[in-house]
């Protein structure tokens, strides 16, 4: 590949303000020069190429662009990627390590917590989230914590399970050992 | 020693999601997240009124602004006889509007630019002069005598009528009427609705400029169908059209039709000479792609005094929006509505349908749904809750005298359907007693004496699954099998495609699971790929649960095509003749010499190594399958509620599915499958519905207004099981993704309407809001759902 050639984003025009911004995403420093209005789940998805994270409804609403902003949940796609400056941001494929997955990431997996697969990542941000506040949820304490996170094809019912399958493993817990599927 | 089917991740597995792998770590590959080297984008700009004749476009602004590489109208299509295309219901859509838009949120010019952002502002500067026109927001405004014409861009249509049809027999029926002992009747309004997958539509179109192939990534349940359709829009020859489906986020029926966002951003690739990307927002989403349902249903039942059912008459006005786009077979107006009723043993019905254009989305898409069977069981079992209380009969009792027996199949429907198998009893009974159903009558009387309000609604059903066959069912004429193509390579791995398009279904997992349960090939060796059309074999795609009756039985098929080789394979191998050879699962054996064998995989390395004399090379084959019927499930589902007559707020209290879909493949998903499908029955009994202000703006064209459940309203499910294996299917198995969808909504509406019986109401149109619950209960009448009509000052 040529070295020569490097690929740069759209040109922007004279009577655009630029603002450098840093952070750190997914533990690793990085800097971008922005437009003030661009979004933080289009950095994290166009200017990363962070594509875990989806756009769904664009008003906050669907929770698919859930990340973690200092360890908070927000949906990233009304947010201003220039508001992101300084902080540090968690999306799904910061979840795992490079040998194991995170037991969010297992549960749902070994719930059947997902299907299409497109709000999982907003659902598993929003999960680890709640985990860490309180690693012992309760149903009730689940199904309230994720309903900012809209699910079209599950029922919700294997997601409530997957997190707690996930605290239990955080816990110590034997989950998961009883009826685990023929594969890993 | 026989392979443990279970441990080879066979049929009967819970076997863990393959697709999982990738979703759970963010590497989906979703429309969106597929970029091209030189790539631009695209944006749509909208109607914002419902009816209006468009005077001029000044789209010079737009061609002003840095970065804007192209803006597209309907007049420049229409110079390439682009401006409209072919529905999937021999209709015609305007790409771009030309003379009038006819909807809040149509298609009117497009924008490519270099980044999204650019084309957003390009649109922003495009001004459009609209002449206002009156807007029609429903059926009857559109039937009026001086009603304005919408299609008037259509030679000989001189009025709002998209169709008059009819089915069943008139006169059997009168005479069925004429002897009754009770006619019980109802009406109603299934509202319409968004099947709103949470990923919107969008494409990338690339057209090559030196092979001058095109290929178009897209979200679409049904890549080779687009393919033809590309084809024939665009003139260009199919050979050098390739559709790739991604992974897509969720589908339930909106990525079926050809969306003008899809054409443009072809035309524009192919003018541009670059790849070019439309990514649909969700308000665009909501207000212009395909709907679901907005049907009036009315109907009335013949009754003799001891309960039977005699016969049934229905009658459908459908509002199909401003282009007739239903995707369904060609055969069916309105679909597979006449197979309401199929579950009860009624001699005789019959059917008329009255569809129209309105000033609103064209409508009309099989949401989660088989063809309007949703609308056609929701009215039966409203109906039938109606005719039990017209009766004075317990409405289980009622649907226990009516049910077909399981010694009665094949069983006539009385609009003419053969269903081959069930157990309908057992099925009911299995619900009845998992909700406790004595006991709770009597926990209602004794709440009903304390002024609190329980319900308990029952929805027994059987629908309609996995058209076709090919003789009945065809869209724009082509036939609705299926296919499936397996390549067994010489270590025994495998890559199976098929023409189905995965949305979730888990079509990765559970076709290997197939395969391995006829042939042994442990699951985790089978590749599965779909939705490429230079690489799956043609299908029709998934909808319509048609995946695993038609898609997976092909899959059945070629797997014992490979088998059928590999036995002669096999005798090579073991130097005996073919008769002499007996199968078990993975392996081949001498008869009366069990230790004498083969495996599958050993015959795999010989089919390219050591085949025998003047065969073929090679494991591979190919499977079309055109299913004899239809396939059959039945499900029980029951649902308790608890209204709250100060509010009119009702809580769910337990709800209890019994599903029958034949053999299980996968229960783990089956099961995942009826759950997604009893949320989406509760959202339409509780909360979701798109309406339209008596201007035609649309009221839903966000999640603000347009409401969804979340984990924190949708209630638990409890889920029981019956099997009865489908006889005519390879595996036995029946389609399963919506019977919830289908089944549920009228079990939570009799539920409510149950709880309220003191108040002397028949109906309330879905959804049950508050409001409208509270009304029935304090004012002591039916309500209905139907949008205002603007009257005259």
């Amino acid at each position: 590949m040529s070295t020569l050639f490097e690929e740069v984003p759209p040109s922007f025009g004279d009577d655009v303000p630029v603002r450098r911004l840093e952070l750190t995403v997914n533990g690793e420093r990085r800097a971008a020069d922005v437009e003030p209005r661009l979004l933080l789940a289009h950095l994290l998805r166009n200017g990363f190429r962070l594509t875990g994270t989806h756009t769904g409804c664009d008003t906050t609403n669907c929770g698919a662009c859930t990340v973690l902003y200092d360890g908070v949940p927000v949906k990233s796609c009304t947010m201003f990627a220039v508001q992101a400056d300084g902080h540090e941001i968690l999306t799904v494929e910061g979840l795992a390590t490079a040998s194991e997955l995170h037991p969010i990431q297992e549960g749902f997996k070994d719930e059947h917590g997902l299907q299409c697969g497109f709000c999982t990542p907003g659902m598993m941000l929003s999960a680890k989230a709640l985990l860490e506040e309180n690693p012992n949820p309760t149903e009730d304490e689940i199904r309230w914590a994720l309903s900012g996170n809209l699910c079209r094809c599950t029922g919700y019912q294997n997601i409530v399970k997957a997190v707690m399958w996930a605290a239990e493993k955080l816990g110590g817990g034997t989950a998961g050992s009883d009826e685990a599927g023929e594969e890993g | 020693m026989a392979l443990d089917e279970i441990k080879i991740g066979g049929l009967g597995a819970s076997r863990r999601r393959v697709e999982d792998n990738r979703f759970i770590r963010g590497k989906g590959n979703y429309i969106d997240d597929i970029a091209l080297p030189g790539m631009l984008h695209m944006e749509i700009l909208r109607s914002p009124l419902a009816h209006a004749r468009i005077r001029s476009i000044d789209v010079s602004a737009a061609w002003a602004i840095p970065g804007v590489r192209m803006v597209l109208t309907g007049e420049m299509l229409a110079a390439r006889n682009l401006a409209w295309m072919p529905t999937l219901s021999y209709d015609t859509q305007a790409v771009l509007a030309t003379d009038k838009v006819r909807f809040q949120g149509q298609e009117v010019a497009c924008v490519v630019a270099d980044d999204p952002y650019i084309a957003k502002d390009g649109c922003e500067a495009i001004v459009v002069d609209y002449e206002p026109l009156p807007p029609i927001v429903n059926p009857s405004q559109a039937k009026a005598p001086d009603a304005p014409l919408i299609r008037d861009d259509k030679t000989g249509q001189d009025s709002n009528v998209v169709f008059d049809w009819e089915v069943g027999d008139r006169e059997g029926t009168d005479r069925a009427f004429a002897g009754a002992d009770v006619v019980s009747a109802i009406e109603m309004h299934y509202p319409r609705s968004h099947p709103s997958p949470i990923e919107a539509c969008g494409s990338i179109a690339d057209f090559n400029r030196a092979t001058s192939k095109l290929t178009v990534y897209m979200t679409t349940q049904a890549p080779h169908i687009i393919r033809a359709a590309v084809a024939l829009v665009a003139e260009l020859p199919e050979h050098m059209i390739r559709i790739v489906s991604p992974d897509l986020g969720g589908g339930f029926g909106n990525k079926v039709p050809v969306y003008p966002g899809y054409v443009v951003s072809i035309l524009a690739s192919i003018l541009l000479e670059c790849p070019v990307k439309w990514i649909e927002d969700k308000s665009g989403n909501l207000i212009s792609t395909g709907f679901g349902r907005d049907i009036y249903l009315k109907g009335e039942m013949a009754l003799r005094s001891d309960g039977r059912m005699l016969g049934v008459r229905m009658h459908t006005d459908s509002d199909h929006g401003a282009f007739f786009s239903d995707a369904q077979p060609s055969k069916f107006k309105i679909g597979l509505m006449h197979s309401a009723f199929s579950c009860y043993d009624i001699p005789t019905a019959h059917l008329t349908a009255q569809g129209v254009y309105t000033n609103k989305a064209p409508g009309g898409v099989a949401y989660r749904c088989s063809f309007r069977v949703t609308e056609a069981m929701y009215f039966q079992e409203r109906m039938v809750q109606a005719a039990a209380a017209d009766l004075g009969m317990d409405q289980a009792e009622f649907r226990r005298i009516n049910l077909v027996r399981d010694d009665d199949f094949p069983h006539r429907t009385p609009w003419g359907f053969l269903t081959d198998s069930g157990q309908y009893q057992k099925c009911l009974d299995l619900g009845l007693e998992a909700i406790g159903y004595e006991d709770f009558l009597a926990q209602k009387e004794e709440a009903r004496q304390r002024g609190r309000l329980l319900g308990i609604g029952i929805s027994t059903m059987t629908e309609p699954l996995g058209a076709g066959n090919s003789r009945e069912y065809d869209i724009l004429g082509i036939k609705m099998f299926d296919s499936a193509e397996l390549k067994v390579h010489m270590t025994g791995k495998a890559l199976l495609r098929t023409g189905a398009k995965t949305q979730g279904q888990g079509h990765e997992t559970t076709w290997a699971q197939i395969v391995a349960h006829e042939l042994g090939i442990p699951a985790e060796d089978v590749l599965v790929e779909e939705g490429d059309t230079d690489t799956a074999p043609f299908g029709m795609g998934t909808y319509a649960s048609r995946s695993t009756p038609v898609a997976g039985a092909a899959v059945a098929m070629v797997s014992r095509k490979i088998r059928a080789k590999a036995r002669k394979i096999a005798a090579h191998l073991l130097e005996v003749s073919e008769e002499d050879i007996e199968w078990e699962l993975g392996r081949f054996s001498v008869r009366g010499a069990p230790d004498r064998g083969v495996t599958i995989q050993e015959c795999a390395i010989a089919a390219y190594s050591n085949m025998p004399d003047g065969m073929e090379p090679g494991l591979e084959n190919n499977a079309y399958y055109d299913p004899p019927n239809l396939t059959w499930p039945f499900a029980c589902y029951i649902a308790t509620v608890e209204v709250d007559p100060e509010t009119g707020v009702w809580d769910v209290l337990r709800v209890v599915a019994v599903d029958d879909c034949g053999v299980r493949i996968n229960p783990m998903i089956v099961e995942g499958q009826i759950m997604g499908g009893l949320t989406e029955a509760y959202a339409m009994a509780n909360m979701q519905f798109i309406t339209f202000d008596e201007d035609g703006n649309c009221i839903g064209s966000n999640y603000m207004d347009y409401l969804l459940p979340t984990a924190w309203e949708t209630p638990g499910f409890e889920l029981h099981e019956v099997v009865t294996p489908c006889p005519h299917h390879p595996i036995g198995a029946k389609g399963i993704g919506e019977c919830a969808t289908v089944g549920g909504p009228a079990a939570f509406v009799n539920a409510v309407i149950d709880a309220i019986g003191d108040a002397g109401v028949r109906n309330i149109d879905m959804p049950l809001l508050p409001d409208r619950v509270y009304e029935a209960i304090t004012q002591g009448h039916d309500i209905s759902g139907a949008p205002p009509v603007k009257t005259e000052p």
